[in-house]
């Protein structure tokens, strides 16, 4: 009994403590969401009713649907794109070994360091003069936002692969390419499938991160059908804070919807031993 | 010409198989496809260029496309080749932003500071005007050239006597040839050519900005009286090429163009609201160092927010690290379970999270008092209020931390463990000494990353405590302020903006973040070597 506690125990435990703290603020959320009064001050942790009048009202009352669209379509092309283009920089610099290298990778880690937010005016004016010259990237636009998140596609996600891929052995790749593979077969047949796990990882990092980017959305969708959801979100308990927190909650909790449906997709790269099966060559 | 350019790659000249950069059909077709699109893209892209004689921006994108098609089709430049897609998106959306940015931390650039001299002259000369006896009268019809909702206004001005009609905006009046206008017989414009007249409905939805639109002329400036009358005023203020100065021509007092300040000053100092952008030099950043009542709070400031990084980001990691090292054995049972749950947190938007957790703080009838029974003002004291934003960043941060740390988990083989064990090692042992140093590999680079986004973390404040508690003796800083969220208030906030200011402090922060990085970033060498 106690060698179980020692090895297995404690770590239910530690799951099951955690795992309280993680799930109060959810299931606020959640009983707030069915509240039937739809204010914050009669929302309890323990729901006190449950109705779907906050969902009908969000859906009826604003363009919540296409809100949901926009955010969707948005989150998973930039988070899709930019994952590719780390791989391939993480790739670059985790086995190349080229002038520049080291430059390069300190000046990705500097320049996310910038406050981004203060550059938006900076944002403003470049994509004003863009929608003048192209409308179909400028403002209101999904492409034109996308194009700006992939902007920073090689900041931290390319830190994380290359950190991956170091640890993946050179011999796999070295092998290979004395077997006659070149450098891209290498990389999309041998060390891609391989990261797969990390990839997932990563895709999903980026996702949430874009359906949650709320401070260049703001500025960037102006239009009531082009917004995504937080920008919508946050449009209804700007003014309105104690009566619309029932829907406010409701949205939030619809919004989780894809980021959970991705984590499921992604669950199964996400397990254990994909790589020690590629040590073993 | 395209097929030229893509023929290259069918016919590799050279026979090394490391440099050839096709691999198989597929792969060659692929990149066919893909250069292709690059073509298209470049052609759809450059029309406007041309159109609108942007020679600069057409030059930059012809270059950067036959670079990218030389990139491509050589056989050289490996590691290039996969680093180009990133980077063009990186200079063009990240570091051209920044570069612009903090270009302006040498100017005043700002409310009241956007334009030219000659803009500024020109606005506060059409400001100045007013209607005075014997003013030019004319009809008025509001126009736009887009959505009447929103779309720029025209005003179109019927002269009473020849009935001819001028378009004008804030950038001056010009004639519209009789053929394309329809005027009726109040010498109101009914229809126009390239113009959506407005209604009355619509018109008066607007009339703030209506009765703000000026269109100079030469003699002053045409203002709207209504929404159906216009008059040519004179302007009471005139720019002065002799003296460089703005005289009123009812009073006579002066206001002289100081270039220093970009703006006209009196002679008891007063400044006229409007006027220009000029370079500053280091003046925005000497501010920060020796105006006191920036300088002190500045350095509060940074003490907490570097605290407020460390703390977020290593308690994060502490307890993703502990769960994932729980979880990470084959004899939990339930643990898709656990770890589906334990990352709902990172499911929920993180924005409308904070703005709940903002509320389950709330004294009244907050969740946390509820629960507890307790009646704490938490974002009243220094130290509850501080303790509350580091507890919502534990609970947005720590699924993050538990996802890299289990991937980096799995991906250390389990022999080496295994291994550990066999020869003797303890389990805290086999961790501190085999794993631990494997993980740091892969999770110091986050790790650095995870504190420069804690360190500008700006709704992790902004959204919960907006800075709260503000000391009695300075509203603008208070004690949960991050450098970010006090930048953003003194540059954005109450005073108008101030941006070439907000850049110099951006950059100071900038530094700071930088230092610290490139330090940590010295001990990353150290790890990769150790398994390399």
């Amino acid at each position: 009994m106690t060698r179980w506690i020692q090895q297995v125990g404690w770590r239910h435990l530690v799951g099951v403590l955690v795992l309280a703290f993680a799930l109060v603020p959810i299931v606020f959320v959640v009983s707030a969401a069915f509240n039937p009064l739809g204010t914050l001050s009669s929302s309890e942790l323990v729901p006190t009713g449950a109705s779907f009048g906050n969902f009908t009202r969000l859906f009826s009352d604003t363009a919540f649907g296409r809100w949901f669209l926009n955010s969707a379509i948005i989150a998973s092309v930039s988070s899709i794109a930019s994952v590719f283009i780390s791989a391939l920089a993480a790739y670059a610099f985790s086995r190349r070994r080229f002038r520049g290298r080291r430059v390069g990778l300190l000046s990705v880690l500097l320049i996310q360091m910038f406050p981004q937010f203060l550059a938006i005016v900076a944002i403003f004016l470049i994509f004003s003069a863009v929608t003048d010259l192209w409308p179909a990237i400028g403002f209101n636009t999904s492409w034109g936002l996308i194009l700006l998140y992939l902007g920073g596609a090689l900041g931290v996600n390319t830190w994380l692969m290359k950190g991956f891929f170091d640890t993946l052995p050179r011999e796999l790749d070295e092998s290979a390419t004395v077997d006659g593979a070149t450098h891209a077969q290498v990389f999309f047949r041998i060390l891609l499938p391989l990261v797969a796990p990390i990839l997932a990882v990563t895709a999903l990092l980026a996702f949430i991160g874009t359906i949650n980017e709320f401070l260049i959305a703001n500025v960037f969708l102006t239009d009531a059908g082009s917004k995504t959801l937080p920008v919508g979100l946050y449009g209804l308990v700007a003014g309105e804070r104690n009566a619309n927190f029932g829907m406010f909650c409701a949205g939030t909790l619809l919004t989780a919807i894809p980021t959970v449906l991705v984590f499921q997709l992604l669950q199964r790269y996400i397990t254990d031993g994909l790589t020690a099966g590629a040590v073993k060559g | 010409m395209t097929a030229t350019k893509l023929g290259g790659p069918v016919a590799p000249v050279r026979p090394a198989p490391a440099g050839d950069p096709g691999g198989g059909l597929a792969g060659r077709t692929v990149k066919i496809v893909l250069l292709g699109l690059t073509v298209a893209i470049a052609v759809w892209a450059a029309f406007p260029l041309i159109e609108n004689e942007m020679w600069t921006g057409l030059a930059i994108l012809l270059a950067t496309t036959a670079g990218l098609l030389y990139l491509y089709l050589t056989p050289r430049h490996i590691p290039l080749k996969y680093l180009a897609p990133g980077t063009v998106l990186l200079l063009l959306f990240q570091v051209f932003p920044v570069l612009y940015t903090a270009s302006t931390a040498f100017t005043n650039f700002g409310d009241g500071h956007r334009g030219s001299k000659q803009e500024a002259v020109v606005a506060i000369q059409t400001a100045s005007v007013t209607q005075v006896p014997g003013s030019r009268q004319y009809a008025l019809t509001v126009a736009t050239t887009g959505d009447p909702a929103s779309g720029p206004l025209v005003f179109l001005v019927t002269d009473p006597v020849t009935r001819q009609v001028s378009a004008g905006d804030a950038d001056g009046l010009a004639a519209v040839p009789p053929g394309d206008v329809t005027v009726g017989s109040t010498g109101r414009v009914t229809a126009a050519d390239g113009y959506t007249v407005l209604t009355a409905g619509q018109a008066s939805l607007r009339s703030a900005e209506i009765t703000a639109l000026a269109v100079p002329t030469a003699a002053g400036a045409i203002r709207s009286s209504g929404l159906s009358r216009a008059y040519e005023g004179r302007a009471g203020r005139a720019y002065d090429e002799g003296c460089d100065c703005i005289r009123d021509t009812a009073t006579g007092r002066t206001w002289t163009a100081d270039e220093n300040v970009g703006a006209f000053v009196g002679a008891d100092g007063d400044r006229l609201a409007q006027g220009w952008k000029v370079g500053v030099g280091f003046g925005n950043f000497t501010r920060v160092l020796t105006d006191s009542a920036i300088a002190g709070p500045f350095f509060r400031t940074l003490v907490w927010n570097v605290a407020f990084a460390v703390a977020s980001t290593g308690g994060t990691f502490v307890l993703g690290l502990l769960l994932a090292m729980a979880l990470h054995s084959p004899r939990v049972r339930g643990r898709l379970t656990y770890r589906v749950l334990l990352v709902l947190p990172y499911a929920m938007p993180s924005f409308a999270m904070l703005l709940v957790w903002r509320d389950m703080f709330n004294t009244d009838f907050g969740l946390i008092n509820g629960l507890f029974g307790s009646d704490v003002d938490w974002f009243g004291g220094s130290a509850s209020a501080r303790l509350a934003v580091i507890l919502v960043q534990l609970w947005l941060g720590y699924p993050y931390m538990f996802l890299v740390a289990t991937g980096a988990l799995q991906a250390i083989p389990r022999e080496l463990s295994e291994a550990s064990r066999i020869d003797g090692a303890s389990a805290w042992g086999g961790f501190r000494r085999i794993t631990l140093p494997l993980l740091m590999v892969a999770l110091t680079p986050l790790l650095i990353s995870s504190f420069a986004f804690n360190f500008n973390n700006f709704n992790a404040i902004y959204l919960t405590t907006e800075g709260a508690p503000f000391p009695a003796d300075n509203p603008a800083n208070g004690a949960t302020d991050l450098l970010i969220t006090y930048t953003y208030r003194i540059a954005f906030g109450g005073g108008g903006a101030q941006y070439g200011y907000a850049a110099a402090i951006s950059i100071f922060i900038f530094l700071i973040v930088a230092v610290v990085s490139a330090v940590s970033f010295r001990r990353t060498r150290h790890l990769e070597e150790v398994h390399s």
